[in-house]
Formats: structure tokens, sequence, C-alpha cells
């Protein structure tokens, strides 16, 4: 690992968070940090609240009990467009994806909140606007080139393979410019060459840009490989919490994922 | 002082002071095409010299370089060129342990190198290579951590060469005033079919004199358009893209990737192309997939119109009169309608010169591209000659050879049948193997290039196979596999085939399906496959390669000295052929011994009547792993046309 890479204070703060859908606790007093330039992982059985906790940090889901701090700043509700003006981004477990726009296009969606000049001028394309539109281009490309997606530019996203998609995806997300960057499931459905690539991917993101990524995945082997620490929720709440390593040998963790004998 | 431009080095600085504005070479970066004037090039290049000076290099040292094709990369060949030093490219989807050998041979300390991955490898070598000192990589994209003392970026290199610069004013113009023809240019490793691999060098007069020649002969000008995308180390990529660039002057573009390299083609419009029969292939096949896919209006006429292509394109574009002018009248219509589009499609609108070689061109395709209007002609070289043997004058073009010798290259026959050669093209020597040398380059200065063909009554030189490969069947007819192999491959579903009959009493055939062609054919039938090995043993698709070689076999029928060769029995091979596992070269060329050892059990199989046999293969991933796969081949027959059939046709 980057034994180099400075880890800083805590940049997401999640204490006692409890969401419940009708008489469905999703989540139970949930607690965790999440802290600048980390991958942390969170990882759980089916149903264990993952993409939950994941839709309470981008404020998709109001919890009804617990506090949320993000970069100091205390809230028990946010609203997604708001975490999105703060630096929040995040990528879809089932791709949310333009089919029909071209990979370039897609990625563009992405620089949304950036653009500054009104609707008008860039439906004219002139004055300020076009401008814009050149430093927006030149920020999307250099994403087209961080995730080597050179060959498919003008490629309609639906006409893609699935891999491919999820790149998309996250290029998408990472035209935010993203501070937090949140992944739901990054490599789900793909083949062993290409959770190579998207681990390299989320690494290189994380090296280079130094966002701090919260990422929820299945895949036991890729959690461990990347994460700098592993949050496991079973059943809405927090079993373990730690390094790859501590958390492979909770025997809390060994039974969430293995069953136990009663 | 008379300028001499015998050299690269002064080539470079020649054009640098005759266009200093005219772009010398591109680069798709972000999106868009950034451009480098022949004067910009010349200061890339001294910089870059100047700095591998500072750091040690000297002359008559090597220089590794390994990646794709880059603009950096090409100025570090100069670079070396111009410190009297030897720049040996590598192949860059060589896998780490393969290039061990050549670090070694060629006592390589300094590597200028594209990125990361091939940082990797070489830092895995490295102990293995205590030589290996220097280690410059031009794109740093993950390698911020890194902190092996070997490594260096590219800007810094160049920066330390300006500082370098600087202290010594006359050092650069010292070194390139140094230089001399007969000094070695270049070296080239042979991809190795048999043995370890070969380091071919060559002079600056070889490769300017054959490079020359070339370019003479068909008229190139600065004004000409390359598309740099064959590897670099393979030595025709190296005299298109490099020696004939700085002979002529004229721009060569390096594609944003290998996967963009078509889209790039029809952006760029090269005037000058080549490609490997391998490449034509697989444009065409694309093209007859989405032929396959269009609508019945568009599946008719283009049927149509390549009929009419077929029977007189290629005449009118050799300038034949005796096409009537109806026929004309149709082609021009079909050239609106669709021979020019097709073009265009395939980035090829302006081309006025393309070249294939390497192997063998099935005739369908080499007829394909000409009957559309594009000037492909086949030339005959190898990395020893330099590339340019023969080559087919505008005119006179021929399906099945390859054309006269070129000014200044003497070929003979000798009585064995194989091709010598004698030119000022010749390769100098392979590097510290005398023994090689010798067997190669007789005292006379004939290299023996151990293909076997004839000259045709026109004096053109036909190639049939290699000189070892061809054999005799049990009865005594001729057996010529490569001949067989690319009639099988001509068909767009086998991507690969591997014959086997010499000494035997019946000709049998390895084949490899086109897992893009079958799996589309398969698609469009619902037939449901999981991937290659699964969609290969499918029962359709068998029967869709026994038409393929049963109508091998009719056309062989007709051949009075191949008629005996057909193709009795074939199975499908259960995975691809790979060049990591040793089956065909880098270049694609099929190891054909190494096939019949390594699947030794499926050659009994064949040969012992059975109906199926199972294999269990090793194979190697692209990371170096290795795993297992294992399949229960089934075996079919092929119904062989009685050679009487040709009798029949005639009559």
């Amino acid at each position: 690992m980057n034994t180099d890479r400075r880890i800083g204070d805590p940049l997401l703060v999640i204490q006692d968070v409890s969401l419940s859908f009708g008489g469905v606790k999703a989540l139970q007093d949930v607690s965790f940090d999440v802290r600048e330039h980390e991958i942390r992982a969170i990882i759980g059985p089916n149903g264990a609240g993952k993409s939950s906790m994941l839709n309470v940090i981008n404020g998709v889901y109001h919890p009804q009990k617990g506090r949320i701090t993000y970069a100091e700043q205390v809230r028990a509700q946010v609203d997604p467009h708001e975490a999105a003006e703060r630096g929040i981004a995040r990528t879809f477990q089932n791709l949310a994806l333009f089919k029909g726009m071209s990979v370039l296009d897609n990625i563009m969606t992405g620089r949304n909140l950036k653009m500054r000049t009104n609707i008008l001028l860039q439906a004219l394309r002139i004055g300020p606007a076009l401008k814009e539109e050149v430093e927006q281009r030149a920020a999307v490309e250099k994403i087209i080139d961080f995730l080597e997606i050179q060959a498919y530019r003008k490629t309609p996203v639906g006409r893609l393979p699935y891999g491919l998609q999820k790149r998309v995806d996250l290029g998408r997300a990472l035209a935010m410019e993203p501070r937090l960057l949140l992944l739901d499931e990054p490599m789900a459905g793909m083949n062993v060459e290409e959770k190579q690539d998207m681990c390299r991917f989320i690494l290189d993101v994380n090296d280079q840009f130094g966002t701090t990524i919260v990422l929820i995945e299945h895949d036991m082997g890729v959690v461990m490989d990347i994460s700098d620490r592993v949050v496991v929720l079973d059943y809405g709440r927090k079993i373990a919490d730690g390094t790859p390593d501590e958390v492979r040998a909770n025997q809390a963790v060994i039974d969430a994922y293995l069953g136990v004998s009663h | 002082m008379a300028e001499k431009l015998d050299t690269f080095p002064r080539l470079l600085l020649h054009h640098a002071a005759v266009r200093p504005g005219q772009a010398a070479i591109r680069e798709k970066d972000l999106g868009i095409w950034q451009t480098w004037t022949w004067a910009e090039v010349a200061e890339e290049v001294r910089a870059l010299a100047c700095g591998l000076a500072a750091q040690g290099f000297k002359r008559g040292m090597s220089l590794a370089i390994i990646g794709e094709n880059r603009p950096r990369l090409y100025w570090a060949i100069a670079a070396a060129q111009a410190l009297g030093g030897i720049p040996v490219p590598l192949y860059q989807d060589a896998v780490a342990q393969e290039m061990v050998y050549v670090f070694h041979d060629a006592d390589i300390a300094f590597a200028i190198v594209e990125d990361q991955e091939q940082v990797d490898k070489l830092l895995e070598i490295q102990p293995q290579c205590p030589k290996l000192a220097h280690i410059v990589f031009d794109d740093p994209r993950g390698l911020r951590h890194y902190t092996q003392a070997a490594l260096k970026s590219y800007e810094k290199l160049q920066e330390l060469g300006r500082e370098f610069d600087r202290a010594h004013p006359g050092f650069f113009a010292d070194e390139v005033a140094r230089g001399d023809t007969n000094d070695i240019a270049s070296m080239f490793y042979t991809s190795g079919t048999t043995g370890s691999p070969k380091g071919v060098t060559h002079t600056h007069n070889a490769l300017i004199t054959a490079g020359r020649t070339g370019a003479e002969m068909e008229g190139l000008a600065p004004a000409d358009e390359v598309l740099a995308y064959l590897p670099m180390a393979w030595i025709g990529q190296n005299i298109f893209s490099y020696t004939q660039s700085y002979v002529v002057g004229f721009c060569i573009s390096c594609p944003e990737s290998a996967e963009t390299v078509a889209a790039d083609m029809r952006e760029i419009g090269p005037t000058y192309y080549f490609a490997p029969p391998a490449v034509l292939e697989r444009l065409l096949t694309q093209v007859s997939i989405r032929m396959e896919d269009a609508g019945w209006i568009k599946r008719k006429l283009y049927a149509g119109f390549m009929d009419l292509a077929r029977r007189v394109g290629g005449k009118i574009l050799d300038g034949d009169a005796s096409v009537g002018a109806g026929d004309r009248l149709m082609y021009r219509a079909g050239d609106a309608l669709m021979y020019g589009p097709l073009r265009n499609m395939l980035g090829m609108s302006r081309v006025k010169v393309a070249y294939t070689a390497g192997e063998a061109i099935g005739p369908d395709l080499f007829v394909f591209y000409r009957s559309i209007g594009i000037n492909l002609k086949q030339l005959y070289g190898s990395t020893e000659t330099a590339v340019f043997v023969c080559v087919q004058p505008n005119g006179q073009v021929k399906a099945d050879t390859v054309g006269p010798p070129v000014k200044g290259v003497e070929v003979k026959v000798a009585e064995n049948g194989e091709i010598l050669i004698r030119s000022p093209g010749l390769f100098s020597e392979y590097h510290r193997n005398a023994e090689a040398t010798a067997e190669a380059k007789d005292r006379d200065g004939w290299f023996h290039t151990g293909d076997a063909g004839y000259f045709d009554a026109d004096g053109h030189l036909k190639i049939i196979d290699r000189a070892k490969d061809v054999g005799r069947l049990q009865d005594g007819t001729l057996f010529a596999p490569k001949y067989l192999e690319n009639k099988l491959k001509f068909f767009p579903y086998i991507k690969e085939a591997v014959c086997f009959g010499h000494a035997r009493d019946m000709v049998c055939a390895f084949v490899n399906i086109d897992f893009d062609a079958v799996g589309n054919w398969a698609e469009r039938r619902n037939l449901a496959y999981s991937g290659y090995t699964d969609l290969a043993a499918q029962a359709p698709v068998r029967d869709l390669v026994r038409e393929c070689v049963e109508s091998v076999n009719r056309d062989l029928a007709q051949d009075a000295t191949l008629g005996g060769s057909q193709i009795h029995r074939f199975l499908i091979l259960h995975k691809e052929l790979d060049p990591d596992d040793g089956e065909i070269t880098r270049t694609r060329k099929v190891r054909r011994g190494f096939i019949g050892e390594k699947y030794a059990p499926l050659v009994e199989a064949l040969y012992g009547g059975r109906s199926e046999c199972f294999i269990e293969t090793q194979v190697r991933f692209e990371d170096g792993r290795t795993g297992k796969i294992s399949a229960t081949l089934p075996i079919s027959d092929a119904k062989t046309s009685p050679a009487a059939a040709a009798l029949k046709k005639a009559a």
C-alpha cells in the first residue's frame, strides 16, 4: 500500500445513525468515521444496510436519529443537491447513465455544477459560454484519458459492455471533482480483468487526486486489498470496524458471512 | 561545409533547417492532435541527447526503447543515434522475462520507456540485469511513489540535458559531426521462430539507402502522411515511420491509443500506408460483419457493386484499356455510392500507396482492396534486408507475386529453391553471433532468406513458403502448409489454421475460429455460448468450418501440383493460439513445430482415425499467472474433391 499517503483528520463522522422504513430498521445506532484521503469500505451480507448507509451520507435518505458531521459541519439532514455542492459524488450499483448519450456527454453532465453561464448563452454557444464549454471539455478529456476510454468517446453508453459502463459511471462522478466519492458496488457483475482494472482506477483516483473514497463491495478479496479500514454491517448494526486484517480475524464477521450454528 | 545527409541526426538537422515550420510528428492527446515541427523535434532531440550524455551515455552504447508509438520514443531513437549509440526497440507487449535476454545480449544500461507498465517490467528484471542503471519514463502516471534511484522522468532528463547543453555548447554538433554513415544505426531483435532472438544490426547507410530507394520509387514527398501504429520494435515500422520520414521529411502521426487506431486513421487520412495481411483481414472482416447486419437493400447493393469491382476495379486501377465504357460508367457510380464511402470508412480515402507484407496475402483479400480503388501492393523483405527487396510497381500488380527486385537489389534462387539476396540495405551482422551471421550471409555477401520461391515469366518473384517448411506427403505430393493455412484463413470465420502432412498419408488441420465473426454468426442464429471454448465446441460451428475446409479442397482440386494435398480431417482448438503461450510469434506467425509437439495427442488422434480427443493445456494469462483449460475435442472429416473436378469444369 501507499505508505507515504497522509491520511488526515476525519472528514465524515457518522454518530448513532438510525434509519427505519415503517417497521423495518435499516440502520440502528451506526457510528463510524471516514478520514481525509482514506479508502473506507462498508461491507456486509445482503440486506445489511450498506446502500442505505450510502444514501444517508449523500442525503437521499434522512435518518430518524443521529448526527452526520461532514467537513466540520454538523447536519441531521442533508439534501442530495447540497451534498453534491459540498463535494460528495457517487456511483450507482445499477448505473445511472443516459444510455442514448455518448460517453463524452455523459461525463460532461457531471460538470453541471461547475458551469456558471446561463442556459441561454450555453444553448447559443456564444460569449463566455463557449469559453466555458472548452474548459469543461478539457476537464472531461482528462478524465477520459485517466480512465483509458478514448476509444469510446463518441459511443453511446448503451452500446458499451457493462464493465465499461461502470467505468463511465465512475467518470461522471469524477467529473464533479469530488472531495468524497461514494462507490456503490463498483465491481458488481465484473469479470476478473475488469475488477483488476477498476481496482487500479480506484487506487489511482485516491492517490492522484487525494479523493476520499467510501465504497460498498460484496467481493471480500477486493475490499481487503484496497481499503485502509473496513466497517462491517449486519442487520443494520455495526458489528466490526478496523483494518482489513482486524476485520478478517473478527469472529462476529466470520459468523455473519459464513453463518453460525445455534 | 558541404552537408552530407548520410546519418539520421544529419537528416534531422537538415529538415529543421530547410522546413523548420513543417509538421514532423503528431500525437493525439486529450482528444486533440498535437503537432511538433521539424525545428521543435530537433530541439527535443538535442535536449534528450544531451540529457543522456549527462547521465553517461556514450558512443556505441545501446538504448532500449519500449512502448507504443509515442513522439518521445521516436525522439529517443534520434537522440541515441546523435550520440553514436544504438537504439534497440523492444516489443511493448513482451513479458518481463522475455526482455532479460535482450538486455543481456545488447548490454543495455539505459532504457526509455512509455509508462508504468514498462517500468514495472524493467524493475522486475533489474536484479537479473545489473547493468541496467537508468530507466526513463514518458508518462508519469502511477509512478509518483516510485523511489528507485534508476528512475527518471523524461522531462527531468531533458532538463538535465539543457543544462548540460548550456555548459557544453558545442557538444551536440560535434557528436552529430562524429557520426559515420557506416556506424550501426539500429538493432532489431527478430521474433525468433526458432531459438533465441537475434539482434540484427543495420548501419545508417543500409537503412537510409533502403528507405530512399522505396521513397523514390513511389514518389514520396514531404506532404505525405503516415499513421504510426505498428510495434516500434518491428523494422517495417522503423522504415515507414522513421527512416522514410527522415529521408523524405514527411509527417507521422501517433494514434491516441491502440484501440483508437481506426478512428484516428479516418481523421488523419494517411497517404502512405502499411498493413500486414492480418490487419487488412480484420478490417475486411469488420466490413463483412457490418454488411451482413445491414438492411436488405444495402446488402444487395453491396453485393452487386462488389461483383462489378472484382471484375473491373483492379483493371481500372492498373490503367487497363480493355474495360468497356459501360463498366467504367457503372464503376464511377459505384465509386460515388459504395467504394468512396467504404474507403472513407476504412480511413483510406487519401492513400496513394499501401503496402502489405510479412505473410502471403489471400488473393481475394488482396483483390478486395484493389478493386475498391486502393493502390495496395505487395512487397517482400525481412528484418535482415531492411524491408525493401521486391515491390510491385504501379500497374504491374499481381495477387500471387511480390513483384520484381527494386533498384540496387540482387535476387537469385538457389538450387534448393531458397531465395538469396544481395543489396546495400543488407544487415551488418547478428549481434555477437558470428556463427549465425556466417550461416545466413555467405562469403560473397548473399543473404540466405530461408524462403522458397521462384521467378515467374514476367520476372516477378513468387514466394510459396518457408524453404524448410515445404514438405511432401508419403506419396510424394508437394505439401506447402502455409499455402493451405492461408487459404483457410481467408474465410472470415477462421482466424488461424495449422496444417500437418509432411511424411504423412494425408493432410490434417487445427483450426482457430475468429471469435468476433463466429460469435456474431452464432448470435444471428440464436446460438447461445459462454466463451471461446464453448463456442468452438458447438456442432453448428463445426459444420460451418467444415464448409470452409471443403471449399478450400474444391479450390485445391483445380491445382495440378497441390491438388493432392487436400485437407482430410480437422479439429477446432479449444483455445486461441497466443504469443504468451509461445504458439505464435508476436508478429502472428504460427509456430507449427511447437504446436505439433505441444498438441501431439491431438495430432495422433487426427491421424489415428479417432472421433474425439481429450486435451488439457496450460495457458498463461496477461498478468503472468498460469491456468489450465481442458476440453474434449471432436474431430471431423471433410469431403475432398476429386482432382477430376478440374477436368469436368474445363470440359
